[in-house]
């Protein structure tokens, strides 16, 4: 990250967590949805699923310790609206995630804290995560503005909304600041809906 | 049913301009609502939609009023925010201060957050607390035409009356809270048609889930669902937000009904809605924000109503299911990477391969959620119950969406009807839908549940197996010992 919150590139080594439809539930269990901070969510993503695994779950494989680049299956994130999903990887020290799909509302958190989320066609998919897995010291440097992944031998072309692109590429990611501007057109939205007038108007 | 049976593509809507002039094509509820409630377009393209009704719960909110702080912001307009507590709060009964210390300091910390803010906060000692997508739309708060945002995926129920509503994560909320607005692309619009008439034993629960099952769990993507047809005109408020609640499992963010008669019968008499002559120009108002009937759909589908049997969950996601007299699905029935999820769900639920849902033992029985836990669905429930008795060996569970329709299932006895039969009748809440009170499955039970996710872990422990389905199945497999198909427990003349 650089000045005021522009992300143009992040660059890391990979997580592979293979499987479709890996939902909110699994990445972070409602347990630890009793707390009233975020900040100690991210030793706890994935918690049920490594305890299933005995130690062979990627977030506890050595080889990809320190990873920055996670990189999943199709609909990432189903579920919940929760946003501890992403903070929990956030704190685990997730700074993007490329993969098929995501899940709409897991989407848009993660653009809202400042995670770009990228897309591949599936064998694209497969591809990265075999790499991370044979190579796990393997670089991914990803180009947020245009979606390309370098791996040093190969370049993965992946997608990105244009709108989350922008909001990286402008540092605009955090919408408070800009949806705080429109003051005045928000007093006007207010006194103009009937339902807020309490129908005196209509 | 035929996967692509009934889709079609139209074209995106648009004006035609001819020669006499501009002919508006017609427009959906979405597109009015939308174009109502939009303060601006903001420059990466997504919307600045004004929110007119915000609903905070236990869970989400601390951290977005920690968020408001640091930047020293307020409550922007504390009378369009409404608060309560349903997740944590424990359903037996307990007085405060809880016996579980995080539910305790989750509950101090939404009464510290609120304090000053004037934001109308719903709990006990009020009469009025329940889960939130409960209590919004039986306190008359949720109305026809509305934005509606709340921190929890489920907001969709709301859209059973005709209004647009988000799940949001926890930065949105500070943004609802600090501006009523939040950013927001507009969804593309998806007519799902059904016709015909459910049978007897067949409820809007079955109904979400066949259209969940044929279209998948992330068929909603992008899209708005508006459900349209005789069976939804026919439902009843309870039966709509059934189907609107779980729109989100079929990954869809918003789903809705438009308004119509069944709707303002029931609004009309509630707490804060609009009365007398301001009722009437309410009415007007809600009936124009409907869809024309010439209105532009980006996809359309149906189902046929009398086609739908009960269904089952057999997986670990609510796509995975089956009618009620169906197989369980083979992975070898498929190819590619729904083969490995197939696979997947088998070995979690411990289920065989073609083998039959019914019959499969349970050891829990849930009746309750944002779903399922409305006065009919507990009418449902009890009226399969009376007289029948749950096998010792299995915990049973009624738990009331408010404590309005607590008291309300008390008046008419049902609490009596579901205690004699063995089930607990609990305080309202979230309770054992995600188990964040002391309700929970615990090692690899299997819970018959009429709550919406049965993702692994769900219910509380991680190798728990939930079968989702609707209350009354519940209660005919809480009185069998195992799945059941509640239509051989009704009578046939109805
Ligand atoms: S009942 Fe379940 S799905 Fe509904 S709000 Fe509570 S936890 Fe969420």
């Amino acid at each position: 990250m650089t000045k005021e919150g522009i992300i143009c590139s992040v660059t890391g080594t990979g997580i592979p967590v293979r499987g479709n439809d890996i939902d909110t539930d699994r990445i972070i269990p409602a347990r630890y949805l009793r707390e009233i901070t975020f900040e100690n969510l991210g030793p706890h993503a994935f918690e049920d699923d490594r305890k299933q695994l005995d130690g062979r779950h990627p977030f506890d494989d050595q080889r990809f310790s320190g990873g920055r680049v996670l990189v999943v299956n199709r609909n990432f994130g189903s579920g919940s609206s929760r946003e501890h999903a992403p903070q929990a990887l956030m704190r685990h020290g997730i700074s993007a995630i490329v993969g098929e799909s995501f899940a709409e509302i897991f989407l848009g958190n993660c653009t809202v804290i400042g995670i770009p989320c990228l897309t591949l066609p599936s064998e694209l998919v497969e591809s990265l995560q075999s790499l991370v897995e044979e190579a796990p010291e393997t670089e991914l440097s990803i180009d947020v503005s245009t979606g390309a992944i370098s791996t040093g031998q190969a370049t993965y072309q992946a997608e990105i909304p244009e709108s989350i692109q922008q909001a990286f590429t402008t540092g605009a990611w955090d919408a408070l600041a800009t949806l705080l501007e429109a003051d005045h057109e928000i007093n006007d939205m207010h006194d103009g809906l009937p339902y807020f007038s309490g129908w005196k108007n209509h | 049913m035929d996967r692509d049976s009934g889709i079609e593509r139209c074209g995106g809507s648009g004006r035609i301009i001819g020669r006499l002039g501009v002919f508006k094509m017609g427009r959906t509820l979405l597109d009015k609502v939308w174009e109502a409630h939009a303060v601006r377009e903001l420059p990466n393209g997504q919307t600045q939609l004004f929110i007119g009704l915000h609903l905070v719960h236990e869970v989400t909110s601390p951290q977005a009023f920690q968020m408001l702080r640091e930047r020293g912001l307020n409550v922007r307009y504390p009378d369009r925010t409404f608060a309560t507590v349903d997740h944590i709060i424990p359903t037996d009964g307990a007085e405060r201060p809880f016996a579980d210390g995080m539910a305790e300091q989750m509950f101090v910390a939404i009464e510290d957050n609120l304090a000053g803010t004037g934001i109308p906060f719903f709990t006990r000692s009020g009469g009025r607390q329940g889960i939130v997508h409960v209590i919004g739309p039986e306190l008359g708060l949720t109305q026809p035409g509305m934005t509606i945002a709340c921190g929890d995926s489920h907001t969709s129920t709301h859209g059973a009356f005709g209004s647009i509503a988000f799940g949001i994560g926890t930065s949105q909320v500070r943004d609802v809270l600090a501006t009523q607005t939040m950013a927001v692309g507009k969804p593309r619009c998806r007519r799902i048609t059904v016709d015909g008439k459910l049978a007897a034993g067949v409820y809007a629960k079955d109904v979400i889930l066949a259209i969940i099952g044929k279209l998948g769990v992330q068929g909603g993507a992008g899209y708005a669902y508006e459900y349209a047809g005789e069976v939804f005109d026919g439902m009843t408020m309870d039966e709509r937000m059934t189907v609107c609640n779980m729109s989100i499992e079929g990954g869809a963010r918003v789903g809705y009904v438009n308004p119509d008669a069944t709707t303002y019968a029931y609004i009309a008499g509630r707490e804060y809605a609009p009365a007398g002559n301001d009722l009437v120009k309410a009415g007007a108002w809600w009936g124009a924000m409907a869809s024309d009937e010439n209105a532009v759909y980006d996809d359309e589908t149906a189902l046929e109503g009398d086609l739908i049997p009960p269904m089952v969950t057999w997986g670990i996601n609510p796509g995975q299911v089956v009618g009620v007299d169906s197989r369980i699905p083979s992975p070898a029935d498929v190819h590619g990477p729904e083969r490995q999820s197939i696979q997947e769900a088998l070995d979690h639920m411990q289920l065989r391969a073609g083998g039959s849902i019914t019959g499969i033992p349970i050891d829990v029985a849930f009746v309750g959620s944002c779903t399922n836990s409305r006065i009919s669905d507990l009418r449902e429930a009890a009226r399969i119950v009376e007289g029948r008795r749950v096998p010792k060996k299995i915990k049973a569970l009624a738990v009331p969406g408010s404590q309005r329709v607590k008291a309300e299932a008390e008046a008419e006895g049902l609490h009596e009807i579901f205690r004699s039969a063995g089930f607990e009748w609990r305080e309202a809440g979230c309770s054992m839908c995600l188990a964040m009170n002391p309700d929970k499955l615990v090692s690899d039970q299997v819970c018959a549940s009429s709550s919406n996710r049965n993702f692994k872990g769900r219910q509380g422990s991680p190798f728990g197996r939930t079968l989702l389905m609707s209350p009354a199945m519940v209660a005919a497999a809480a009185v069998a010992g195992e799945v059941v198909d509640v239509r051989s427990m009704i009578p046939v003349s109805g």
